[in-house]
């Protein structure tokens, strides 16, 4: 397709998306080949489980055997960073899919039919946007019980409203021009002028706003961990592992850096992934964004 | 008049938001059996088998519409239930929390849209010479930056390092006293409007100390945010006709920016910081809880962390009566930058 050697080739341009586009991969890579990086100890029950090497409370400096280092517990940082990034994406891609489909849904029903059903799913958007996101996803892991899979859910559930309420507005647009008419004039049904001609053509803006939000979604998942709700203790999760060092911020006196590697580590492997997903969210809004991309 | 017509008619609207907001709010926790609400007044696994008492005694099974009307009861009562988390009444545990809260978006929200205007117009007029590729990198590593890991390379750095400079909490022990003692009043629960209110010096510089932190924390994440909107928005407006004309008959640059192209770009941005200050009063959870401030967003995740549910139907409340408000301002506001706009009407 045309298309996407177009945008291709544009996010090779400009070098802001390019290294957007090299972090990306080299994280697809990571996530992709995690058993060759890092391999799962014999018999463990299961590959995420972050092995440890003891009990000892104090984290530990990298060494041959633990290249980064371990965190309270012993549970080896480099291991879990590894796999840490798959379930960075399954978090990533798996909310940003369940959202924005349920905001499609949703959202063209409001624009495209209008009336009760438009006033009824818009109140409801208002709503969740009135509420603070991350209250209200603590308030849902809280009641279903802290796990990545709760984390999940309660992101899809406050992530929908934003892109019900985008793609209403582009439909409220589209509705009205001559060729919905001429196909609605042609006797096609409701349900084949939303997906053939609406749809179409209202889901970029969407996508834009999906590929500027993947970050914000790792962000607020990693928060959540931190928080201590969302993967069970040693499951390979970079919001937990941050969590693991909060209580080692500070060496003791005379080396107040004694514990960086175990605050250090877990968060920038989350810094960099967000970022690349960010540098490539802001190069798509100017590739797909028309208005920008006259300036 | 007119003003104070609009303002009563918006005024009116907040009603059925708020009996939206609890009304939805009150729906999800009907999600948990009687048997998990109840679980929140008891702390010991012994008390166990006294659930069923509570459960009767907070009428946890019957009907959700009896116990919302119950709780919309107390709530016209003035009562808005009893906090568990904090042990205080909600609406004390509002008043007692929201200062903290508050304190930091007063402070945060005008550093974050100055940094953020200054920098965006900056951008804009710059368009893809260094400064713009530059702001812009600094903005989009902010806005990747996780808020809890800034934080604790903050506590790294001020705290372990430089051995207390900046210290987290609200106040060093000796001035948390003073505080609370004899001759200091505490007008706001506002530390550093208190202490300039009493002329407390110490306690004042105490207070900013503890501060810099939080703010430096929410400011860093938050900028990237106004600085892309101003540029995107000045770029837009540079791009009219009345620039053309303006620097057409030689007006200095300096004037064809600041005076025409910036006063028109502002206007998105004002209702994007009204927007920043009502999600900042709310509540800046992460740094909150990073940072031992505790404010409201500190109370209102720790009353969802324990489903403590008259906790967070109050909070609702608040957060909502907070947006209505800002946006009413927000409104106002329009009508002072752009002469165009009418209260109540679409743009003339």
């Amino acid at each position: 397709m045309s298309n996407w050697k177009f945008m291709v080739r544009q996010l090779v341009k400009n070098p802001l998306s390019l290294a957007g586009l090299i972090i990306i991969t080299i994280f697809i890579i990571i996530a992709i080949f995690a058993p060759l990086i890092a391999p799962t100890p014999q018999g463990a029950r299961d590959a995420y489980l972050i092995p440890r090497d003891g009990y000892f409370a104090t984290p530990q400096p990298p060494s041959d055997e633990h290249v980064f280092g371990t965190t309270e517990g012993q549970y080896d940082i480099f291991y879990g960073c590894i796999w840490g990034t798959r379930s960075a994406f399954r978090v990533a891609l798996v909310v940003m899919a369940v959202a924005v489909l349920i905001g499609l849904a949703l959202g063209s029903l409001a624009g495209y039919f209008g009336g009760i059903l438009d006033e009824v799913i818009m109140r409801i958007t208002d709503i969740f946007l009135a509420f603070p996101a991350l209250i209200l996803a603590m308030a849902i892991v809280a009641a279903i019980g802290p796990s990545l899979r709760s984390v999940m859910i309660a992101l899809c559930v406050v992530w929908w409203p934003s892109y019900a309420r985008l793609i209403r507005g582009d439909i409220l647009a589209l509705r009205e021009e001559d060729y919905v008419e001429a196909s609605r004039g042609l006797g096609a049904s409701s349900a084949r002028v939303i997906t053939r001609h609406v749809l179409p053509n209202a889901i970029y803006p969407s996508l834009i706003m999906a590929s500027l939000d993947i970050g914000a979604v790792v962000l607020s998942a990693a928060a959540l961990s931190f928080l201590g709700l969302g993967s069970p203790e040693g499951y390979a999760d970079w919001g937990q592992m941050t969590q693991f060092a909060r209580n080692w911020m500070v060496g003791p006196p005379g080396e107040p850096f004694k514990y960086w590697y175990a605050v250090v580590t877990p968060g920038a492997f989350i810094l960099f992934f967000v970022l690349g997903w960010n540098l490539l969210g802001d190069a798509f809004r100017d590739i797909f964004d028309p208005r920008l991309a006259r300036r | 008049m007119e003003l104070r017509a609009y303002i009563i008619r918006r005024l009116l609207l907040l009603i059925p938001v708020l009996f939206g907001v609890t009304l939805f709010i009150f729906g999800i926790t009907m999600f948990f059996t009687p048997g998990q609400r109840a679980t929140l007044y008891v702390s010991a696994p012994q008390q166990m088998r006294d659930l069923p008492a509570v459960i009767e005694q907070y009428g946890l099974d019957r009907p959700f519409i009896m116990q919302y009307g119950t709780w919309i009861g107390q709530v016209f009562r003035g009562n808005l239930g009893w906090s568990t988390v904090v042990s205080m009444p909600v609406a004390n545990a509002i008043l007692h929390y929201l200062p903290a809260t508050l304190e930091l978006a007063l402070l945060a929200t005008p550093l974050i849209i100055m940094i953020g205007i200054f920098f965006g117009t900056r951008a804009a007029s710059h368009k893809d010479k260094p400064l713009d590729h530059g702001t812009r990198v600094v903005a989009i590593l902010g806005w990747s930056l996780p808020t809890f890991w800034l934080g604790l390379l903050l506590m790294m750095v001020f705290y372990g390092y430089f051995r207390g400079l900046f210290p987290p909490g609200r106040l060093s022990i000796p001035y948390e006293v003073a505080v609370n003692s004899a001759p200091f009043i505490r007008y706001t629960r506002i530390n550093t409007l208190d202490a300039i209110l009493n002329l407390n010096g110490p306690v004042l510089v105490d207070a900013l100390r503890h501060l810099v932190m939080p703010v430096i924390t929410i400011s860093t994440v938050n900028v990237a945010f106004i600085m892309r909107l101003m540029r995107s928005s000045m770029l837009e407006s540079l791009g009219k006709g009345y620039i053309l004309t303006a620097r057409a008959k030689g007006l200095d640059e300096r004037i064809v920016i600041g005076k025409h192209a910036r006063r028109n770009a502002l206007i998105p941005v004002i209702t994007v910081s009204g927007y920043l200050f009502a999600a900042l009063a709310g509540g800046a959870v992460i740094t909150e809880t990073i940072f031992s401030f505790k404010g409201i967003g500190w109370w209102a995740s720790q009353s969802a962390l324990r489903l403590d549910i008259p906790s967070v139907l109050g909070f609702a409340l608040f957060m909502a009566i907070l947006f209505v408000l800002v946006n009413l301002v927000v409104d106002i506001l329009y009508t002072r930058v752009d002469p165009r706009v009418r209260l109540g009407g679409a743009v003339q």
